[in-house]
């Protein structure tokens, strides 16, 4: 069987919602895919409150920011939003084979925008095997959405946004965090999220990184130790620090399989997490019929998200021929400034010099899938 | 109990494994791929191919932007045979 629509968004977090949103009174069929059994992406585990940008929900807690746009994609009859649904890959002839509540089902889309997010990185180090060890997103799952703390004493590795926030709601279910370690002599994350770890006394280690893991079955402790100018580790600078658990927070890589089967051209961006789709400013791909948004785009954050999910969920349908066109140039015209606008300044620079790199215009980082060059 | 340290999970292919293995020349993703089971587990590599492409990187003096990576191929998650088989029945 093959299912036909017009336009398709692959995942369902706040990038894709945000696409399919702009859909609303175009009279196109679209459908939604997200392979979990609940839309909101990495937003429904965010109980904070939202840092970000003051115009876009900032202070709002991610969770409610979700859930405020499914209750808004529920009231569209034009929308099929299909859960529990992985886009497992892109065939010739333009079809998506999706496995959707354990059936294999064909797609066939007019636009495609892939909204799949970004998956955690990963270290390497001795008896990372070990049980005890988790990716900063299982621990979030484990504790705001299951109710369970991952253990009695965490440490956490990595000092950006994640992993300070991460800690503070460790913190906050009363699990001892004994420290959190950063390779980089920064801390990456805001001031804001750092100096609230530093005040309930909870050291931030920089120019660190774990040597080791030992435990007997499972971990018992960590050796850390500190590392020089080249990152490699100092020989008797090691300290042992008792932990059950260690939770890694070490960054996001954007999930773009489907473009790469789809023969996007892609980029290597260290700055925006790893190989990410080139594109044109309305967030069109190389190939014609995709477009990319989100932290799949380029790891940034969820008012990013949000805003390039509206921009590329507008040019798709305006390519498609929505009804009300004149009205939706004018809305595209503001979201792509409200995108500027959010960037501008020094927490953007990071961002902005990625985004100098995805540009077909010969500047573009390298594609390290192109197996001809 | 000796340190093992684990760069593909699913394969459960060591470090030691792949060190060994690029010295013996294979020195890209999908030579790696083709000779051991890395990559090729549940999670298609999504975990472990970013990590040997760094190991690759640091033995050989590649730049990581350098490094190729595998031919990528439909089906990008385990599914299960089940779901094969009954894909003609609807
Ligand atoms: C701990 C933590 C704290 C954060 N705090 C903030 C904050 O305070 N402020 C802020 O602005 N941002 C914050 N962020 C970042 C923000 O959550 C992300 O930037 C944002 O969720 C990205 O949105 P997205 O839609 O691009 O991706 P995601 O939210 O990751 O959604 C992608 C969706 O696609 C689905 N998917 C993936 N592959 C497939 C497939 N093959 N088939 C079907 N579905 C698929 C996934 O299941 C997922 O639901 C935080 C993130 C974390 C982890
Ligand atoms: S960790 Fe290597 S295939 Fe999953």
């Amino acid at each position: 069987m093959v299912l036909y629509t017009d336009l398709l968004v692959v995942g369902g977090g706040p990038a894709g919602m945000a696409a399919v949103l702009q859909a609303a009174d175009s009279g196109l069929s679209v459908i939604l895919l997200e392979r979990y059994d609940q839309l909101g992406g990495q937003l429904v585990k965010q109980t904070h409150r939202f840092f970000g940008s003051k115009d876009e929900q900032a202070g709002t807690r991610g969770n409610v920011i979700a859930r405020a746009m499914e209750e808004e994609l529920e009231q569209l009859d034009n929308v099929t939003v299909l859960l529990e649904a992985t886009a497992l890959g892109y065939y010739e002839d333009n079809i998506l084979l999706v496995s959707a509540q354990h059936s294999l089902k064909k797609i066939k889309a007019e636009r495609i925008i892939v909204a799949t997010g970004a998956a955690e990185k990963m270290l390497t180090f001795p008896n990372n095997d070990l049980p005890g060890i988790y990716g900063a997103g299982a621990v979030q799952t484990l504790m705001n959405l299951d109710g369970v703390v991952p253990g009695r004493r965490v440490v956490m590795v990595g000092a950006g946004n994640i992993g300070l926030i991460v800690s503070y709601q460790l913190l906050q279910a009363g699990v001892e965090v004994v420290a959190v370690v950063e390779a980089a002599r920064q801390i990456g994350g805001y001031l804001v999220h750092a100096a609230k770890i530093s005040r309930t006394g909870v050291p931030i280690y920089t120019g660190q990184t774990i040597k080791r893991a030992y435990g007997n079955g499972e971990v018992e402790g960590v050796e850390l130790w500190q590392l020089d100018h080249n990152w490699q580790g100092i020989p008797g600078s090691e300290r042992s620090l008792a932990v059950d658990t260690i939770c890694l927070a070490v960054g996001l890589r954007p999930l773009t399989d489907i473009l790469v089967q789809a023969g996007c051209q892609m980029a290597y961006v260290p700055q925006l997490g790893g190989d990410v789709p080139l594109r044109d400013d309305n967030l069109k791909t190389s190939n014609h019929r995709f477009y990319v948004a989100g932290d799949a785009a380029g790891v940034e954050e969820a008012t990013a998200a949000i805003l390039e999910g509206e921009l590329a969920g507008l040019s798709a349908i305006l390519e498609l021929g929505a009804k009300e066109g004149q009205s939706l140039e004018v809305k595209k015209r503001t979201v792509k400034k409200k995108l500027d606008k959010l960037r501008k300044g020094p927490v953007g620079e990071k961002i902005r010099a990625g985004l100098l790199k995805v540009r077909r215009d010969g500047n573009a980082g390298k594609d390290r899938y192109s197996h001809t060059g | 109990m000796k340190d093992r340290t684990i760069i593909c999970r699913c394969g459960d292919l060591t470090l030691e494994d792949l060190q060994q293995l690029i010295r013996e020349g294979f020195t890209t993703l999908d030579e790696l791929k083709r000779i051991s089971r890395l990559g090729m587990g549940p999670c298609r590599g999504s975990t472990c191919l970013e990590l040997v492409a760094r190991e690759i990187s640091r033995l050989t003096g590649v730049g990581i932007g350098q490094i190729k990576m595998p031919t990528n191929r439909p089906l990008l998650t385990g599914i299960k045979l089940a779901e094969l088989a009954g894909e003609g029945d609807d």
